[in-house]
């Protein structure tokens, strides 16, 4: 027994709720650079980057990231490839989030109507400033609350970093329970703090569905 | 306006079809079709749904590829792999049915987009511009405004100053009043009707029959896939076939 909670643990906890909230960036940032990578793919006027594309995002989709974790942690040294518990972990979430935000885009990008790209093709945009000028603009505001919603999910999903022994909010708490065996209330804590981090966000996410959905009148002074 | 016919002799005409034929699938729309549209002239393309005549315009511009035939159009051969794109669509303007203002931009951004971006033309330069077509389609107040806050009737507009922003040399309108009540589609064919005034080259699809028939210096009766009767705007009043009869009869 380790005696009971005191502020060195919970100092702990927060150490670990740093690292989740650093995985999450991570998981975002290259999630997000792999995924527009993908969107862009996956409309491609080539045949061929379509069915790679969409042929990634079907494996990704279909496999579970705890999977996609022991593989690179555990399957990478197998063949002769050392690699940290941090870099396994945000490789392992780059490679999930970027399928998943890949197809949110490539949707949000499709649902920018045809006209529009007609429009812009009878002007005499180029295809990259079809793509730049006139629909990605109006695909960023589609895809943004799904976008915020999402960004939830990576941060719930960053606990399973901890199988690979990263110590994040989640393993952070495991080994605190370790010494004071009080599940209860660490876990309490652990969902707390979880629940600190993503609320916000939802209710982000929330607000920006119901702004899209009112076009942008607003943003406009009163003439 | 003057009913004179409008073709220089000696002059290339500024589109022409010869032949144009058209699939989608097993779905035979251009049937062998020809017509001419010499410059400064007006060509309405009447006929119903489904005779094919959206497709013709469309082909115009190459939103739609050919399967045989030839069309040429201001000197580019729209019908060849090799055809230059750009170089087309900086001479031909397209209006189509559903406005397709950039909802992202302010009118005035939505109109000098394409020639800042396009043909590079300086900022301040496009800005003046932009008044000036403004001006033209009677829409000067609403620079600011965003797509969303206009009607139909004025997004409509705002669309065809858009396109004339580019100086085309040939305007193409898709049934650009098809989407809009009668009361709104009165405003639009008073501008198109001006830009005919002025001389500009125009093909326009249309279920308007008085307009087609006061605007046009030739119209162009489709009927399954084929040009099924051709003529100056008085071929409305007397047609030579039956199926035109028909069509002027039943109204519209």
């Amino acid at each position: 027994m380790g005696g009971s909670l005191n502020l060195n643990h919970l100092l702990f906890l927060l150490q670990g709720a740093g690292w989740t909230v650093v995985l999450s960036v991570l998981a975002l940032v290259g999630g997000g650079i792999l995924g527009f990578a993908v969107a862009l793919c996956r409309v491609s006027a080539s045949r061929a980057v379509r069915l790679v594309s969409g042929g990634y995002v079907q494996l990704i989709q279909g496999t579970p990231l705890l999977v996609i974790m022991f593989l690179t942690y555990f399957g990478l040294p197998a063949i002769g490839f050392r690699i940290s518990p941090l870099a396994a972990a945000g490789a392992s979430l780059t490679i999930y989030v970027g399928a998943y935000l890949g197809e949110i885009w490539r949707g949000a990008i499709q649902s920018v109507p045809r006209p529009q790209w007609e429009a812009a093709e009878g002007l005499a945009l180029s295809r990259t400033q079809r793509m730049t000028r006139v629909i990605l603009p109006q695909a960023v505001r589609i895809a943004t609350p799904p976008t915020v919603g999402f960004f939830v999910q990576i941060i719930k999903n960053t606990s399973l970093a901890s199988v690979v022994g990263f110590v994040e909010l989640a393993r952070s708490g495991q080994i605190i329970n370790n010494s004071l065996f009080e599940p209860f209330l660490i876990y309490s804590i652990i969902a707390v703090i979880y629940f600190v981090l993503c609320y916000p966000l939802s209710r982000l996410s929330r607000r920006l569905e119901r702004r899209a959905g009112q076009g942008r009148g607003q943003t406009l002074a009163p003439a | 306006m003057s009913p004179a016919p409008t073709s220089a002799t000696g002059q290339d005409p500024a589109v022409r079809l010869s032949d144009v034929h058209k699939s989608f699938g097993t779905n035979k729309v251009l049937d062998g079709v020809s017509f001419d549209v010499p410059r400064g002239s007006v060509t309405t393309i009447i006929g119903r749904s489904g005779s094919g005549k959206s497709t013709a315009l469309r082909c115009i511009d190459r939103f739609e590829r050919i399967d045989r035939g030839e069309i040429t159009v201001c000197g580019h051969r729209v019908h060849e792999p090799s055809l230059d794109l750009r170089a087309l669509r900086l001479d031909v303007g397209i209006v189509f049915q559903s406005y397709n203002l950039f909802p992202h931009l302010t009118v005035e951004e939505n109109i000098i987009l394409a020639p800042t971006a396009v043909k590079k033309m300086p900022k301040a330069e496009a800005r003046e511009l932009a008044r000036r077509v403004l001006a033209q389609v009677g829409l000067e107040e609403k620079l600011h405004a965003y797509p969303e806050q206009l009607s139909g009737g004025q997004q409509q507009r705002g669309a065809i100053a858009r396109s004339l922003a580019m100086q085309p040399k040939v305007m193409l309108f898709d049934e650009v009043t098809s989407a809009l009540d009668p009361e709104l589609t009165g405003e639009v064919l008073k501008v198109i009707e001006q830009l005919a005034a002025d001389g500009m080259t125009m093909v326009l699809v249309t279920h308007e029959m008085a307009f087609a028939r006061g605007i046009a210096d030739q119209v162009v009766f489709m009927h399954r896939g084929k040009v099924h009767e051709i003529g100056p705007a008085a071929i409305l009043s007397s047609p030579a076939t039956q199926e035109l009869a028909q069509f002027v009869g039943t109204g519209l």
